[in-house]
């Protein structure tokens, strides 16, 4: 095999495990590796929904992107400003040009406030947050210290968005937040969906709806904003219906980088085509792409980019030496839902399953149980914290979970 | 699960929240009799919508109410005027397509 020149965009979760799994599988004789990120900072982003509550401190969950980039890989830290996939080569904003053999992308998702008229208004970061940044959950965690209560409601854009339980952790938390100050009594708590009831999966929707009942969290289904009036205090619906905040938690419209628009790569929010079990682009046969950055109907999370990055592996060096691509990705996802009081839910499910009851990663056994609360799932989601600096960046398969999911266990 | 339920005379194929689940039973007077108990009145406009709606579900393309705003044919404001209570899952269900699954 001639040396081949493998370029990675994007240094986050996803570029990351991939920089470690290929070079782990190609010597650097086969291989020039180069991985593009304009950040100096890795952020855990899980974090970011427990940075709001004091749960987490920031410096648990930034550091520097070096660590986790294997020798052997060449790190750029620069903004990528155009794919050429005519010429293949990436242009940098510095004007440095690369050019690739394959492409991996891996350029995630960002919020866009912008999308909405009166969100990144004088009031952005004042009254109207979001946890999706690492500013934006840390001014809220500066807020939710001095707030003195008031209608609090939590909110979604568009469907999708990253880890998409995580606006309803955030009310559960907040919800178990405020206990904890002595001042529940003080918030009202609405949670705000253009979704049809708290999750997108019948089974959990169920389970979560009556979670929210049980906390006293109000929940306004099929609500798509127009726009936020900032100055009213109010977030109003196309149909025109209106709900009162006096803080308001949004998770703006989630959007690939605009490079991926600019690149002509993209669909109407920037997210890249891409066959769902292969991972190869849909238009260029020698680009690929994993986590948030593809518009694979998967939930766009760390844990499905970590299955993701293990498929992927496999399909670059059967696309190396000529081979056919495995068509194997299932759209597994396995995520803990923090529930407060310290408790949390567990739900594994991909394509074609959606999350039931059962036990994992052990059939039968557990020990964590699937879509019911524990205080053993809770202590597996900030386990996760460990794990994702710790082994999923450096490629580490996890012990006893699979890459695919698993029938046994669960009560379909 | 499939069941059936009379339908402007026929009986049409429909899953439980009353979605029709064969698309080659639907035909326009299906659409009347439905648009009626969502107590909507169909004018041109409306067909022009649910004609671009089975177009789509043609292409396969997943809908949501982003790419109805940017159909060309109505945008957000005027789709909520014509199908005042959650217009894309009532729209869907008066052309005969299935209800848009919202991404996970
Ligand atoms: C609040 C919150 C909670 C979450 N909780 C969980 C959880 O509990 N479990 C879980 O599994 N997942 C969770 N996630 C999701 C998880 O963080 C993401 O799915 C994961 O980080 C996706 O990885 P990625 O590599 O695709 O994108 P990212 O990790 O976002 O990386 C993309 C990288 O590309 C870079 N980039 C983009 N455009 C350019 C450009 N033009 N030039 C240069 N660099 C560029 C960015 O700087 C960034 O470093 C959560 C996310 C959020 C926001």
């Amino acid at each position: 095999m001639s040396m081949k020149r493998i370029l990675i965009l994007g240094a986050g979760t996803a570029g990351t495990m991939m920089a470690n799994h290929l070079r782990h599988e190609l010597k650097n004789e086969e291989a020039e590796i180069t991985i593009v990120d304009e950040r100096h900072k890795h952020y855990y982003q899980p974090g970011y929904l427990f940075l709001p509550f004091d749960i987490y401190k920031p410096e648990e969950i930034v550091k520097e992107i070096e660590e986790f980039i294997p020798t052997g890989v060449k790190l750029i830290k620069c903004r990528i400003n155009k794919i050429h996939t005519d010429e293949q080569y990436v242009m940098l904003d510095n004007k440095i040009r690369l050019d690739y053999d394959v492409l991996i992308i891996a350029t995630g998702a960002r919020i866009a406030p912008e999308e909405i008229p009166g969100m990144q208004s004088e009031e952005w970061h004042k009254s109207i947050f979001d946890f999706y940044t690492f500013e934006g959950a840390l001014s809220l965690r500066n807020k939710l210290r001095e707030w003195d209560g008031g209608r609090l409601v939590v909110h979604i854009t568009e469907m999708p968005i990253k880890c998409p339980v995580a606006p309803l952790e955030f009310a559960f938390l907040a919800d178990s937040y405020f206990k904890q100050k002595h001042m529940r009594d003080k918030v009202e708590i609405t949670y705000v969906t253009p979704l049809s009831g708290a999750f997108t999966k019948p089974k959990a929707t169920e389970a979560l709806d009556h979670l929210l009942a049980d906390k006293n969290i109000h929940i306004e289904t099929d609500f798509a904003i127009e726009r936020i009036d900032p100055e009213r205090k109010v977030i109003v619906d196309y149909g025109g219906k209106e709900v009162p905040y006096d803080l308001l938690v949004t998770v703006p419209t989630n959007k690939g980088d605009d490079l991926i628009g600019r690149s002509g790569l993209g669909d109407e929010l920037n997210y890249v085509p891409t066959n769902k079990a292969t991972l190869q682009s849909v238009a260029h046969k020698n680009i690929f792409v994993l986590g948030d950055a593809s518009n694979i109907p998967a939930s766009k999370a760390g844990s499905v980019a970590h299955f993701e990055a293990e498929i992927l592996t496999e399909n670059i060096l059967r696309f190396l030496k000529g081979e056919e691509l495995k068509a194997e990705f299932d759209g597994h996802a396995n995520c803990f839902i923090e529930t407060g009081n310290g408790k949390a839910l567990l739900i594994d499910f991909n394509y074609t399953h959606e999350p039931v009851e059962g036990t994992f990663p052990f059939a039968g056994i557990g020990p964590l149980r699937l879509l019911k609360e524990s205080r053993m799932n809770h202590m597996g989601k900030l386990a996760f914290k460990w794990i994702y600096w710790n082994m999923l960046l450096k490629g580490t398969h996890i012990p006893f979970v699979s890459t695919n999911m698993q029938e046994a266990g669960k009560n379909f | 699960m499939s069941q059936t339920r009379m339908i402007a005379g026929k009986e049409i194929k429909v899953n439980d929240e009353g979605y029709l689940t064969d698309y080659n039973q639907w035909d326009k007077q299906v659409a009347e009799t439905l648009a009626n108990e969502a107590r909507i009145e169909l004018t041109p406009k409306h067909w022009q919508v649910l004609e671009w709606l089975q177009e789509q579900q043609r292409k396969e393309v997943a809908l949501n109410i982003r790419k109805v705003g940017a159909s060309g044919v109505v945008d957000i404001k005027e789709f909520y005027s014509l199908f005042p209570v959650g217009p894309l899952k009532t729209a869907t269900k008066i052309a005969g397509i299935p209800k848009p699954a919202s991404c996970i």
